[in-house]
């Protein structure tokens, strides 16, 4: 990660020693952005999946979500300086606070997916059992809830990565919630499409699709409004990441449409590439905040024009300091 | 960064905002770089008395800065400037040299104050082009006197009126105190880390080992015994000055104009904008240069101001993925095929 330093204008720093803090958060946080919105994108196939009475692909997404959240969780909390402070997090409820809001968010969506991924796994010779017949319906109910919180689990991280200092999140901010969408909704009906057959992944291939389009259309807009973080973008590993992420993406969009419907290869080989797509998409996006911090030029560059043009802008100073928006 | 020609807006009561009933008067400190000797009696007093450990014996390179950054284990850090003229920090070759090592450092240098740098690889000597001019001061005549000079700064918590650090924090372990000032609650921090990046100063880092996220307070236990906090009362200049915020205020702007007066033009206040980016300081600070020149974001937003326009557009696309699996199975439904 270390890098050659990308050209672009010079700013006075105290021997070129970053301004911030590089993130303290390590791949898990990045692993767990593909996580957490794999989860959320299954989670919504699968409680459709549940209502259009497509079975297999019920059965394939609700598991898949509770596997992902699974992760998700563990990623989270190993993540952490004091893992077994992990509930120190449910203290409190702080909307201020985007990880709060997500913990909460989270706590909202998990149990209807581990009710409804449990349900799935009794043994068939049980399944007209009063006991398994009562949890079926409880795990309709409540995976249908959990379905309802997923766009919060797919979209908040967005939110996450862009109320901070980071440059190269903060930056985005605006295309950034978009971008996490369609590469949950990607994910998601990426893996719909891998583990049930094409007759009844029809749903799952339209969500893959329009999540795919929406991440593609995202990135591009993201990258065209881009100011001199760009560099960060278009530079080294992150730049490699969300190139492959685009090729695949893409391979994968007209593979779902062209392909998916016809032949279960077809359709397992556009799902594998959407699932990688959205993964080397969140890590490039995580690795170019982790980037942009290492550079004081990104902190200072930005504000000391801010500034400048304020003082121009006002005779008395007086407007001197404030945000541009 | 200063505007002393305008009404002062009324003072902001911070802790009353916060649920305390009666508070005392805002407390912070006024850190006056055009007095400060650059003895680090200051680093060395907060160290001793919030036990914070050793952050790397180590020689940097940085004029006689061996701290680097503040950090988990450096809530004080004496910042030093070798200068030729104004706007540029330390001779070129001495930043070059230093430079290089910052960028092979896991975290670009700025686990400065909280661990050392790796060793510099193979264990090369960088020649730093020391300068060769005599000591400051050694002659007498105006004729010694070059356009050398050096600045000095003690840098610390910025104990920010709208404190980024304060506002992500998950778990309430960072909170308000009764004085204004920004403390974490070591029995509450799980480590999270999310200050570390909702501080736009570079402030606030997690303690490797220990896990949890470390930073100035202020010295809240000092405060609580009404005693001033350790690094202002080890100040032999009063470079550092402890007080109620709008007697440092008032009295910053007394110094400022004084240095105008006597032909330091560059001299400016940092921080002491309520009206600023962060809602202004607690922690105040005289400056010789543009901030940067002292490592310093010249004009810092807290990221919390984005708050409304990040959640709209969070909203926007919760609601278009949402759309997007209704839709999705709604033509499965009423279309031709299963």
């Amino acid at each position: 990660m270390t890098g050659d330093r990308p050209p672009g204008p010079d700013a006075p720093s105290y021997y070129g020693r970053p301004v911030l803090k590089t993130p303290v958060w390590e791949w898990k946080i990045a692993a767990y952005l593909f996580t957490g919105g794999l989860a959320a994108g299954t989670a919504v196939v699968a409680a459709g999946a549940d209502l259009v009475r497509a079975p297999r692909l019920r059965r394939g997404c609700w598991l898949g979500s509770f596997a992902a959240l699974l992760a998700s969780v563990g990623l989270l909390v190993g993540d952490l300086g004091r893992p077994e402070r992990f509930h120190h997090m449910l203290r409190v409820a702080k909307p201020t606070s985007p990880m709060s809001v997500g913990t909460w968010i989270l706590t909202a969506f998990g149990p209807g997916v581990g009710a409804a991924a449990v349900s799935e796994l009794v043994p068939a010779r049980w399944r007209s059992s009063w006991p398994a017949r009562l949890l079926r319906g409880l795990a309709r109910a409540l995976g249908l809830a959990s379905a309802a919180t997923a766009p919060g689990v797919a979209t908040y991280t967005a939110a996450l990565l862009s109320q901070t200092a980071v440059p190269g999140w903060h930056e985005v901010r605006e295309e950034l919630p978009f971008l996490f969408a369609g590469s949950a909704a990607a994910s998601g009906g990426g893996f719909g499409m891998l583990t049930a057959p094409p007759a009844e992944a029809r749903p799952a291939r339209v969500f893959a699709a329009a999540g795919a389009g929406g991440e593609l259309l995202a990135s591009r807009l993201m990258e065209r409004r881009m100011g001199l973080i760009r560099e960060v973008y278009e530079h080294g590993t992150v730049a490699r990441r969300r190139r492959a992420s685009e090729v695949l993406t893409a391979a994968g969009l007209a593979g779902t449409v062209l392909l998916a419907g016809r032949s279960r290869a077809g359709a397992a080989a556009s799902g594998i590439a959407l699932l990688t797509g959205s993964a080397l998409q969140r890590f490039g996006v995580f690795e170019a905040g982790v980037e942009s911090t290492r550079d004081p030029r990104y902190t200072v560059v930005p504000q000391r024009e801010r500034l400048d043009a304020a003082r121009r802008g006002s005779a008395v100073g007086d407007d001197v300091g404030r945000p541009a928006r | 960064m200063t505007a002393t020609d305008r009404t002062p807006p009324p003072p902001v009561d911070l802790a009353r905002r916060n649920g305390y009933f009666d508070p005392p008067p805002r407390m912070g400190f006024f850190t006056d770089t055009s007095v400060c000797i650059g003895c680090k009696a200051c680093e060395v007093a907060c160290k001793e008395w919030n036990h914070v450990p050793e952050d790397g014996l180590d020689l940097l390179g940085m004029s006689m800065d061996n701290t680097g950054m503040l950090g988990a284990n450096s809530w004080r850090h004496v910042a030093f400037v070798e200068q030729r003229r104004p706007g540029t920090a330390g001779p070129e070759e001495q930043t070059l040299a230093v430079e290089a090592r910052l960028r092979a450092a896991p975290r670009g240098g700025s686990e400065l104050g909280t661990t050392p740098l790796p060793t510099a690889p193979g264990g090369a000597v960088a020649d730093l082009g020391m300068p060769t001019v005599g000591r400051p001061g050694d002659g007498t005549g105006a004729e010694t006197r070059t356009d050398f000079r050096w600045l000095m700064e003690s840098d610390v918590c910025k104990h920010c009126t709208e404190a980024g650090c304060l506002d992500v924090c998950p778990t309430g372990a960072l909170f308000r105190t009764e004085f204004g000032t920004v403390v974490v609650q070591q029995d509450i921090c799980n480590g999270c880390g999310y200050c570390v990046s909702g501080c736009p100063y570079g402030v606030i880092d997690r303690r490797p080992h220990d896990g949890r996220a470390q930073k100035c307070t202020l010295c809240y236990d000092r405060l609580k015994g009404g005693l001033t906090p350790a690094c202002a009362k080890a100040c032999p200049t009063e470079s550092i000055q402890f007080g109620p915020l709008d007697e440092l205020r008032e009295r910053a702007d007394r110094r400022l104009a004084e240095l105008h007066g006597q032909g330091v033009a560059e001299a400016e206040l940092y921080g002491r904008d309520p009206d600023d980016g962060v809602g202004g300081h607690g922690s105040l600070f005289l400056l010789l240069d543009v901030p940067e020149v002292y490592g310093l974001p010249p004009a810092p937003v807290v990221p919390t101001r984005s708050a409304p326009q990040i959640w709209r557009r969070v909203g926007a696309a919760a609601a278009a993925f949402a759309l997007a699996g209704i839709g999705a199975f709604a033509s499965a439904a009423f279309g031709d095929h299963p």
